[in-house]
């Protein structure tokens, strides 16, 4: 656990006063809130550490402890008993916070230790709230992403079994509704957002629906033509090569791409370029029979 | 009328303070549906989570209805640029080398 300048959080020095604390707070509260910043992980974890410092800062008693406590907070504990036993009592004080979004999350385990599980939600009132979103991130091989299967996943410590629909996109963000956090005084759970992420094939290239990719051609096929088998994520596919065919020609073939996201038995295009393999370590007769050629 | 996906505009309107005039002025823009039937204002439950984010716009940052307006379509152009550079990025892809 590490410590936690609050006072550098809010661009302040230990100097500053309540309306210092309040003005720097609004300020970034508002550059960094989640509603403002859309699908933005940076901004909504500098929103939460600024939460949690205006939660620290503006309350006298809790900046007094973190003052005083700050680098050490091992202490802490030791020094809130002390000042119990003295019946010490903290002035109040009109403190402001923004609620963010139901994305808020919750605060550091540098402030839990310092001042206790849910101390930062002492003004929950009873109003019901929904449940705060969750945003998962699940990875993903291509030829997964090419084939509807279900996948468990395990958000915050529970077990969710999904569907993944065949033909889901790199980015591609889906809704699980009522799987976020609980709603707070019986309002509905929160939903779980779930972004794809499709790793690279290494010779499968995917554009929407279409497939791309290259596939090797001796010689001889390429002059001749024939047919050739190629394996594109684990299908078997039979190509007729046509006689004469150039270097870098890329053939569609119609209805053997990806499939189309939540339309069963659509399917996109496979496009494949061909690289024509020169011959290597030749014998002398096949030199003999080029060179025959050349010559006619 | 089925009322289970529905959510009372009175309701609502105590749980989070506000007056039901500034849900009727969303609904005026645009921003938001509402259904009615002899006796009350409903909320569609799918639409709850942008509501509850005008409300925060409206009570935290005091803006008003068409600042919110303003600020609803600037967030919608973000997340459409949001897919868009998504797109681009998975387009990009075609052009990184075969390992």
């Amino acid at each position: 656990m590490t410590f936690i300048d609050y006072y550098k959080i809010l661009g302040l020095d230990k100097t500053a006063t309540p309306k210092d604390i309040k003005d720097a707070y609004r300020k970034l509260a508002k550059q960094y809130h989640p509603d403002l910043n859309p699908n933005d992980k940076e901004a909504q974890r500098k929103f939460q550490q600024i939460n949690e410092a205006n939660e620290v800062l503006s309350d006298p008693e809790k900046r007094k402890k973190y003052d005083l406590y700050g680098k050490d907070w091992e202490h802490a504990e030791a020094f809130e008993q002390a000042r119990q036993r003295q019946q010490q009592q903290g002035a109040g004080s009109q403190r402001s916070r923004y609620s963010g979004s139901a994305s808020e999350g919750d605060f550091s385990d540098f402030f839990e230790a310092m001042f206790g599980a849910g101390a930062g939600r002492e003004r929950r009132s009873q109003v019901r709230f929904r449940g705060e979103d969750y945003h998962a991130e699940l990875q993903l091989q291509l030829i997964d992403a090419a084939q509807t299967h279900k996948q468990t996943l395990t958000v915050n410590g529970k077990n969710i079994r999904i569907t993944i629909p065949a033909g889901i996109e790199n980015g591609q963000v889906i809704k699980i509704a009522g799987h976020g956090g609980p709603g707070v005084n019986g309002g509905p759970n929160g939903d779980l957002y779930i972004t794809f992420s499709i790793a690279n094939h290494p010779t499968v290239k995917r554009l929407d629906n279409n497939l791309y990719t290259t596939v090797d051609l001796d010689l001889y096929t390429a002059v001749l033509g024939g047919e050739i088998i190629i394996n594109v994520l684990n299908e078997k596919i039979k190509v007729k090569v046509k006689p004469e065919t150039q270097n870098g020609t890329v053939v569609k073939l119609k209805g053997k791409g990806f499939p189309v996201y939540k339309q069963e038995g659509r399917f996109g295009d496979l496009f494949v370029t061909y690289a024509i393999r020169i011959p290597t370590n030749l014998t002398d007769r096949q030199k003999a029979l080029f060179t025959e050629l050349s010559k006619m | 009328m089925n009322t289970a996906n529905l959510i009372s505009v009175d309701e609502f309107c105590v749980c989070h303070g506000i007056d039901q005039t500034f849900i009727h002025a969303l609904q005026q823009i645009g921003l938001i549906e509402l259904t009615r039937d002899e006796t009350s204002v409903y909320i569609y439950g799918d639409e709850l989570p942008q509501l509850e984010k005008f409300v925060r716009l409206y009570a935290e940052f005091n803006i008003n209805v068409e600042g919110i307006e303003t600020v609803a379509l600037l967030l919608e152009r973000i997340t459409s640029l949001q897919d868009e550079i998504i797109a681009l990025k998975n387009r990009l892809r075609l052009y990184e080398d075969i390992e």
